[in-house]
């Protein structure tokens, strides 16, 4: 493997850990804060993605759709919160479980009836539809480049609310210990609702993003939602930086482990047993890591501090 | 947690008023269960399928051999066991006649045994695995469709003709993926730079394209269904990649290119039909689907409308008589029906003997995406199992 091939795979990898930390850090947020596990935090990206492609599909321009996605997500993610999720606060895991999943597959059914099974198309992003040439031959797409540079910046902004403000103060302390925040007179039903809408418009934004690149189907934030939970189980449930670097990690062991493990296999394998043994091991990869992860630090890599 | 399943329950109660019938009961009426996918990620192909059945009874007057037609449509929601609960329930409460479509081998492995132990004709649209094309053929199992080999195998030819040498193959790594490889393999005699395989859920392409653009093969042969398909194409058009040929089944067709669009123009497949195939019928049922539909039709459908046709055919043959068994059995072996394909007929086996064609993406006068025929590349193929098949009689 050349360099340039293995630089291009890292940003690959760090493209996609961009990706896995704006779901997951919706998804850490509320699982850590609120203690609630939101299996339809893959369903939002999913939606984010939908109304993307079909409100800038209408409208002939990617960038409005994406406008557009956001506070829709919103809206989403609040409605949802009123309607199912604040009913579950008081209960236990395995009823929000159930009842999650029974959103996700009302959401599912919901895009199906409403634009079919087929995959949707999607406008491309005006203004990125060049690349630059890393490799000869070979085009990164500058939108690529775009999602990495936006992801970054969620980053460090959500750093910045979380670790410096107050409102950061009050999220960090509910993940300690809820109860006390609310003795000393927050109202942490808004402060629930605010991590909940934010969380559901940052899946949504990372669905509108990962559309011109991915595919639209129904069930695409499936696949999302299990590697963003083995990010935040990596990354320790609740924290945003654990959420960063563990999502960074997974991204690039996924890439790099699907680029490098056939040809490891190569090693001890004939070339056709290889590169299936290869394939199933790169697909197991990033699960070995996490059970790795857990067996050295039970409570992820930067656990929240616990009362 | 098996959330497949999970999902699966829970589209089944959705599902359930799907099973209606379609025109009330009559004293004597061909009735028939027509199985399709019609939920989950797959469900556009179900659909297309379940429409070409419509638009063909459509073009015979809403009756198959002069008796009117009972349709059942059943969501086998790409489950095995509700696939089989259904069509059991259809078998011994609705005593349907004909057993028809089934958009995928594994859902017509879960009921093959019970439809053709019963004595009912099966006949698929879409589904042809190897398993009843050698010694599993049985005298109540017909397809109207393919050997599932058949397509890739036309491919490898593709590659042979072009004069390539250097392929690069990239398929998803489940039963289905390593047979389009083995059957790109059976024609194809070059080199095959790499064979790369990716997860069933695979969401990024970005490192296979990377291999491609590295190795500079003379041509790309891949199998990538549905969303897969899509994410891939995008993706390979993006990297700029378009001028090395891009050989495919089953990636791009009329299923996923609304999705793909202008990204997969050029990009090649191989098909025993498409929407500009000159013969009058098709043009017919072209138009006619797409004024009912409003969506190009791809083989999925043409393949259905062909069932209608072969059924049709059948029970004209027997006067109407449904409980001539050995007489609709000889009948559907002689095809006698205009297909769709135009060259058609049924071999020893009941798997179509028939042409294979090199088609290409192009975008219609109306704008929509559609395959388009650039040569023939198969004449009369017959499936490499047939002759493992011994007929037992009915």
């Amino acid at each position: 493997m050349t360099a340039s091939l293995l630089m291009l795979q890292l940003l690959n990898g760090l493209q996609l850990g961009i990706l896995l930390f704006l779901v997951a850090a919706g998804l850490t947020l509320v699982f850590g804060v609120m203690d609630f596990i939101n299996l339809a935090h893959g369903a939002q990206y999913m939606l984010g993605a939908y109304l993307a492609a079909s409100i800038g599909g209408a409208l002939g321009s990617f960038w409005l759709g994406l406008l557009a996605a956001l506070p829709l997500s919103l809206a989403f993610g609040l409605a949802l919160e009123w309607l199912v999720f604040r009913h579950l606060y008081a209960r236990d895991h395995l009823a929000q479980v159930l009842a999650t999943f029974g959103v996700i597959l009302v959401i599912d059914e919901g895009v199906r009836q409403l634009w079919g099974s087929a995959p949707l198309n999607v406008p491309q992003p005006e203004g990125f539809s060049g690349g630059i040439t890393l490799m000869a031959g070979l085009t990164y797409p500058s939108f690529r480049l775009a999602i990495i540079v936006a992801g970054l910046a969620v980053a460090a902004l959500m750093w910045l609310v979380v670790e410096r403000s107050r409102l950061g103060m009050l999220i960090r302390a509910g993940a300690s210990n809820a109860p006390m925040v609310r003795a000393l007179g927050v109202d942490t039903g808004r402060l629930f609702l605010g991590v909940i809408g934010v969380g559901a418009m940052l899946a949504g934004f990372a669905g509108a993003m990962a559309g011109p690149v991915f595919a639209v189907v129904p069930g695409m934030g499936d696949q999302v939602l299990i590697l963003a939970f083995v990010v935040i189980v990596i990354g320790g449930i609740g924290s945003i930086r654990g959420a960063f670097i563990a999502a960074l990690a997974v991204g690039l062991v996924e890439s790099l482990g699907r680029a490098m493990m056939p040809e490891l296999m190569r090693l001890f394998l004939d070339a056709a047993p290889a590169r299936q043994a290869g394939a199933a091991v790169a697909s197991m990869l990033v699960y070995a890591v996490m059970a790795a992860v857990l067996a050295w630090r039970p409570a992820g890599l930067f656990p929240a501090a616990r009362a | 947690m098996d959330r497949r399943s999970f999902l699966g329950a829970g589209a089944s109660l959705l599902a359930m008023p799907a099973i209606i019938p379609a025109a009330r009961a009559q004293s004597a009426a061909v009735k028939v269960a027509f199985v399709a996918t019609l939920s989950g990620p797959a469900a556009a192909l179900g659909v297309q399928l379940r429409d070409g059945w419509a638009a063909g009874v459509k073009h015979l007057g809403g009756k198959l051999g002069g008796l009117p037609v009972e349709t059942l449509v059943i969501d086998d929601e790409l489950k095995p066991e509700t696939a089989l609960t259904r069509v059991r329930a259809a078998l011994d409460r609705d005593k349907v006649d004909f057993v028809v479509g089934v958009v995928f081998s594994n859902m017509l492995q879960a009921i093959f045994r019970p439809v053709t132990e019963n004595e009912t004709f099966l006949v698929t649209a879409n589904a042809g695995p190897s398993t009843y094309a050698g010694r599993g053929c049985s005298p109540y199992f017909f397809t109207t469709a393919y050997q599932n080999d058949q397509p890739h195998a036309t491919m490898g030819q593709v590659a042979q003709d072009f004069g390539y040498k250097r392929v690069f193959v990239l398929v998803p790594n489940y039963q289905a993926g390593k047979d389009a490889a083995a059957g790109f393999r059976s024609r194809f005699k070059g080199e095959v730079v790499d064979e790369v395989y990716v997860p069933l859920n695979q969401l990024d392409f970005a490192n296979e394209v990377a291999k491609i653009a590295a190795l500079k093969p003379d041509a790309v042969f891949t199998f990538m269904p549905g969303g897969l398909g899509v994410a891939l194409v995008r993706q390979y058009r993006q990297a700029g990649l378009a001028d090395i040929p891009f050989l495919s089944t089953f990636t791009v067709d009329e299923a996923t290119l609304p999705a793909q669009r202008e990204a997969a123009l050029g990009f090649y497949t191989a098909a025993t039909w498409a929407p500009d195939f000159a013969n009058a019928q098709s043009q017919r049922f072209v138009q006619d689907f797409m004024a009912d539909y409003n969506y190009v039709p791809g083989n999925y459908a043409a393949q259905a409308y062909d069932a209608a046709s072969m059924i049709d055919s059948a029970v004209k043959a027997v006067g109407g008589k449904l409980s001539d068994k050995a007489g609709l059995r000889a009948a559907m072996e002689k095809a006698d029906f205009t297909s769709l394909r135009g060259n058609f007929r049924v071999g020893r086996n009941h798997y179509p003997v028939q042409d294979f064609y090199l088609c290409k993406v192009v975008q219609r006068p109306d704008g929509k995406f559609a395959t388009s025929t650039v040569r023939k590349v198969l004449s009369d193929d017959v499936d490499p199992y047939a002759g493992e098949c011994r007929m037992r009689a009915t």
